[in-house]
């Protein structure tokens, strides 16, 4: 069962009920859901997670939708994979990659839309919506058929190819708007105040954005029911960022585990970088942005959640990294190389910055360390294809082959005969 | 008649232009202010504008060609 109580202003504290609200009427802050922890400390134990499904829902308790009326394709429990390769590479000991292109739609952003989709059913919605550039709208219109729910999906019409396939396949009405992402962005804010319609990043935004946590959930539990020390996260909104730390600190509330001070990271492309910019000048004001990156998912100019994001590097004494668009190419190489993980752009800004920490001394090399691969290398191939050598062309001979493969290498390999 | 919430991010060299007060004036509109932090190099305003939708429209495109950036008020909702 849930154990949402109500929605509360994050700048105003005023309470409202659990309805398709996102806003503050009174300040226009941003709603973020409560819970009765005294109750959930009553009943939650790691005995009942552990005997629930083997997907997000094993979180229900601590998610805003009912259970029983889920929308469930299959989300989470993903691979947490001790990165002993690259770890060796980097001089870290323990370092874990949370693997979540191993989603249904292959990218986080199903653990947010299943919640987002629950909820928008419970509320008796229609039509499930979002203004998205990639792996919202994949994982929208994918919820959207499973739920029996119409789906409208809004998207620039300059997006890749593989992207359009990857969300049409799932029959939305898919409406590719010419003009940039900022005005796909208002078309979609003025249409949600227009039509009935769940748009799940806007008018169900706090119950969507509470799905995150249930990858800190994950992380812990796969970690043996520990906190990591130090987690690295992909920012863009900001909201994936707070969302895992309010994960960590609830089931510390909750004794489920014991607080770590965990040290919170976040890492972003320098064509799209916000927050980082802030957090360099020591400031919690938000200079927003004209995005220019490869990191497109990331791309975010002036981030919902900038602050909120500010507030938990200053807390939790992390740190704030940048890296250019070669870096991003480098670290979903170095990561396929070493740990046979394909991730998309994010995943390279991830690994670029966990790199660089490494190389700057900035991490404990003992330290229990988590890097939050968030989506699938295959959706973004345009970050790679000219990176990568190309396939040796031969003739269908031994001679042809060992030719070519001479040229590649420099040498053949020992043959069997000796 | 028409709403519309938007934030308006102000860049340091129009802190101390009265933009909200012309956009008032100059436009058929109620400007309602919500929540705002203006220091002395930058600043962000939240606020609820009041009127017809034509002339929402035209007073936001004003406010931009100012040189002041106008988002949604739930801040950019693109995400992946």
């Amino acid at each position: 069962m849930s154990f949402a109580k109500s929605l509360k202003c994050r700048e105003c504290g005023r309470v409202y009920p659990l309805e398709p609200v996102h806003v503050c009427e009174f300040c226009f802050g941003p709603l973020e859901v409560s819970y009765d922890y005294d109750a959930l400390a009553r009943t939650l134990t790691r005995e009942r997670i552990e005997r629930g499904p083997p997907t997000i829902w094993r979180y229900a308790d601590l998610l805003p939708a009912d259970p029983d009326a889920a929308v469930d394709i299959g989300t989470g429990m993903t691979p947490l994979l001790r990165a002993a390769n690259l770890g060796r590479l980097l001089g870290l000991r323990r370092l874990y990659i949370k693997n979540d292109c191993l989603n249904p739609t292959w990218s986080f952003k199903d653990r947010v839309v299943a919640v987002a989709s629950s909820v928008a059913r419970q509320f008796e919605f229609d039509t499930l919506a979002c203004a998205s550039t990639g792996n919202l709208a994949n994982s929208v219109s994918a919820h959207a058929a499973k739920a029996g729910m119409k789906a409208i999906v809004f998207i620039p019409a300059d997006l890749e190819q593989g992207k359009i396939i990857g969300s049409a396949v799932y029959g939305p009405t898919l409406v590719s708007v010419e003009g940039s992402y900022d005005e796909v962005n208002r078309l979609c804010s003025e249409l949600s105040d227009k039509y009935p319609w769940a748009f799940v990043n806007i008018n169900v935004r706090p119950y969507y954005a509470e799905g995150s946590k249930t990858l800190a959930y994950e992380v812990c539990e796969q970690l043996g029911w520990r906190a990591p020390d130090h987690c690295i996260v992909p920012l863009a909104s900001g909201s994936l960022f707070t969302k895992i730390y309010k994960g960590i600190k609830e089931l510390a509330w909750l004794g489920l585990v014991d607080w770590r001070h965990t040290r919170m990271t976040g890492a972003q492309a320098e064509g799209c970088s916000p927050i980082v910019e802030a957090w360099e000048r020591s400031s919690f004001d938000i200079r927003p942005q004209k995005p220019n990156t490869i990191a497109k998912s990331l791309a975010i100019g002036n981030p919902a959640d900038g602050y909120h994001a500010l507030r938990v590097l200053e807390q939790t004494q992390g740190h704030g990294v940048a890296v250019s668009d070669d870096e991003v190419v480098e670290g979903i190489k170095l990561l396929a190389e070493t740990e046979g993980v394909f991730a998309e752009t994010a995943g390279g800004v991830v690994v670029a910055a966990l790199r660089r920490l490494a190389h700057e001394g900035r991490l404990d090399p003992d330290d229990v360390i988590v890097a939050f691969i968030t989506g699938a290398g295959l959706k973004t191939q345009e970050a790679v294809v000219n990176q990568l050598p190309p396939p040796l062309t031969v003739r269908p001979t031994m001679a042809s082959f060992e030719e070519a493969l001479e040229e590649r290498t420099g040498a053949l390999p020992a043959s069997r005969r000796g | 008649m028409a709403k519309q919430r938007v934030k308006f991010t102000f860049p340091t060299g129009l802190i101390k232009e009265p933009v909200i007060w012309k956009l008032g004036r100059e436009f058929e509109l109620v400007t309602n202010i919500r929540r705002a932090d203006v220091t002395e190099d930058r600043g962000w305003v939240v606020l609820e504008l009041d009127g017809d939708i034509s002339e929402i429209e035209r007073g936001v495109r004003w406010v931009q060609e100012q040189g002041v950036r106008v988002d949604p008020v739930p801040g950019d909702i693109v995400e992946g």
